[in-house]
């Protein structure tokens, strides 16, 4: 009864907004800006079960291939970010000769926001699946390095010495102590990132590929399909959404321990 | 020849000004012995512990252990730490295995004897538990189970059961002792509460703040095996009376 309750007051105020925007979309003076939930839902519909190719709807039936797009290259630029970042992240925590080495130039390059690398990657990689890559693994970096290296630097000082008082070596220090105890924010980076992720790949695909969430968004307020904007922006939001679980589900399983310290 | 062999031991931390931690410390531990390093807080105990264990370096003087001079931490000088220092990540028995497997010996050669000490600590049903489910004083003979495991000879232990409750300290206190008995190793054991150290050493030296400074060794006459009744023996206050005294100093 009480699970009932909670579900219902918080499914209460998102109902009464649709409503009001059916209400308002409906006015004539509207049509065309916005288009009515029930006209989204429709044009939804057809994207996703439409029959391709046929008469002048370049979008019917285009939906999975474009959601596959934009997932397979968040998936291969956030997988090469993680890749890269938490290695490196943990060195500059750790090492003092790698954080000298590399520190300055992370935190050089991190203020410059990824759509301001947008013209340049083009330059360098053309309109190509690359570019967009590219772009995604930006995003993706800067957050998992900066909070792998905090990861690796709070790593408590006696752990580090039972560690050595047991014998290891200081490899062994890093992959048996510093990355378990800097997991935690390690899986921190990596849904902040993720985050980003999203957004740098649908700046990418509006301007630097021809395919994906972000081209269809673009194309779609060119030709004036306002349904399928407003239903490519709730898709944008669910993938975010479905990824972000994946990555926590993930955590629970690895960080079973710290699940437990906080209960 | 001492376990642990210290002369003129000195521990200046850099600054300004420059803080000395420990002054001309001398101190000899024979093997098996069991020795409390007693003082106030500031008063050098646990630096001393650290330059033994090779967390930290000396200044000048000397420190060998078994001959050698120290240098590095290493398995031969196993410690049990304050809030006892367990991999949260890692389960009671991969936390009691960690040193010889980190090391890469076979798993023959240490398992039998990892069963054992957690035996030994009352935990043999506790293997598949992670350390945030155990108790303070758990946790605590995990920690000492672990530096049996390793098969240290010296055990430097520092205030292990000062954030206990008062029972529970107590049984650890019989348990470290029933311990030491069957296995013999050389222990130097930090503390500041007097009782504790009366209880458990052979040897108790008394530390001084300021620089840190060895004030006065003590033998305790208790005879072994010893009971909590001892605790309140007439020579037992005697001698916590005389080093009351020489606190107060």
């Amino acid at each position: 009864m009480k699970r009932l309750k909670k579900i219902l007051f918080g499914l209460a105020v998102p109902f009464a907004v649709l409503m009001i925007w059916q209400i308002v979309g409906s006015r004539e003076n509207m049509a065309g800006i916005v288009p009515t939930p029930l006209a989204v839902l429709a044009g939804w519909r057809g994207w996703v079960f439409g029959t391709p190719g046929l008469g002048l709807n370049p979008y019917q039936g285009t939906w999975f291939s474009n959601v596959q797009y934009s997932a397979m290259r968040v998936g291969q630029g956030f997988a090469l970010a993680a890749l890269l970042g938490i290695p490196l992240g943990l060195m500059i925590g750790w090492s003092k000769l790698v954080s000298q080495l590399f520190d300055p130039l992370v935190q050089s390059l991190r203020p410059i926001p990824i759509t301001a690398w947008l013209p340049f990657s083009i330059a360098l990689f053309g309109i190509r699946d690359i570019g967009s890559i590219f772009l995604i693994f930006l995003g993706g970096f800067y957050a998992i390095v900066v909070n792998a290296t905090q990861g690796a630097r709070d790593v408590e000082r006696n752990l580090v010495r039972a560690a050595l008082m047991m014998g290891a070596t200081r490899s062994q220090l890093l992959r048996r102590v510093v990355l378990p105890s800097a997991m935690p924010s390690i899986f921190t980076g990596m849904r902040i990132g993720l985050g980003i992720s999203w957004t740098a790949v649908i700046v990418s695909e509006m301007v630097a590929v021809k395919s994906g969430l972000g081209y269809v968004l673009w194309d779609a307020y060119y030709v004036g399909r306002m349904d399928i904007v407003l239903a490519d922006m709730v898709s944008i939001g669910a993938m975010g959404y479905i990824s972000d679980r994946l990555i926590v589900f993930i955590e629970r399983r690895v960080l079973r321990w710290r699940i437990l310290q906080n209960h | 020849m001492p376990a642990i062999k210290i002369e003129k031991l000195d521990k200046t931390y850099p600054g300004d000004p420059p803080v000395q931690a420990l002054e001309k410390v001398d101190l000899d531990v024979q093997a098996g012995e069991f020795v409390a390093l007693l003082g106030p807080s500031g008063c050098g105990k646990s630096t001393l512990l650290n330059l033994v264990a090779g967390f930290e370096q000396n200044s000048s003087g000397s420190l060998r252990v078994d001959g050698k001079e120290v240098g590095k931490p290493g398995p031969d000088r196993g410690v049990v730490f304050q809030e006892a220092a367990l991999f949260p990540w890692l389960t009671v028995w991969e936390n009691v295995i960690f040193g010889p497997k980190t090391q890469g010996l076979a798993a023959a050669g240490y398992e039998d004897r990892a069963h054992d000490m957690l035996r030994i600590v009352g935990l043999s049903d506790f293997k598949n538990h992670l350390p945030v489910q155990l108790s303070g004083g758990m946790r605590q003979r995990v920690g000492i189970a672990r530096i049996l495991t390793l098969g240290s000879q010296v055990l430097l232990m520092d205030e292990p059961f000062g954030a206990l409750d008062a029972q529970t300290r107590l049984s650890m206190q019989e348990l470290l002792l029933s311990v030491w008995q069957q296995l013999k190793p050389t222990i130097v054991f930090v503390t500041h509460d007097i009782d504790e150290a009366l209880f458990l050493a052979d040897t108790v030296y008394v530390m001084s703040a300021r620089p840190g400074r060895i004030q006065a060794r003590m033998t305790v006459p208790l005879s072994r095996p010893r009971s909590i009744e001892d605790t309140t023996s007439e020579s037992f206050n005697a001698m916590k009376r005389e080093i009351l005294r020489q606190i107060r100093h």
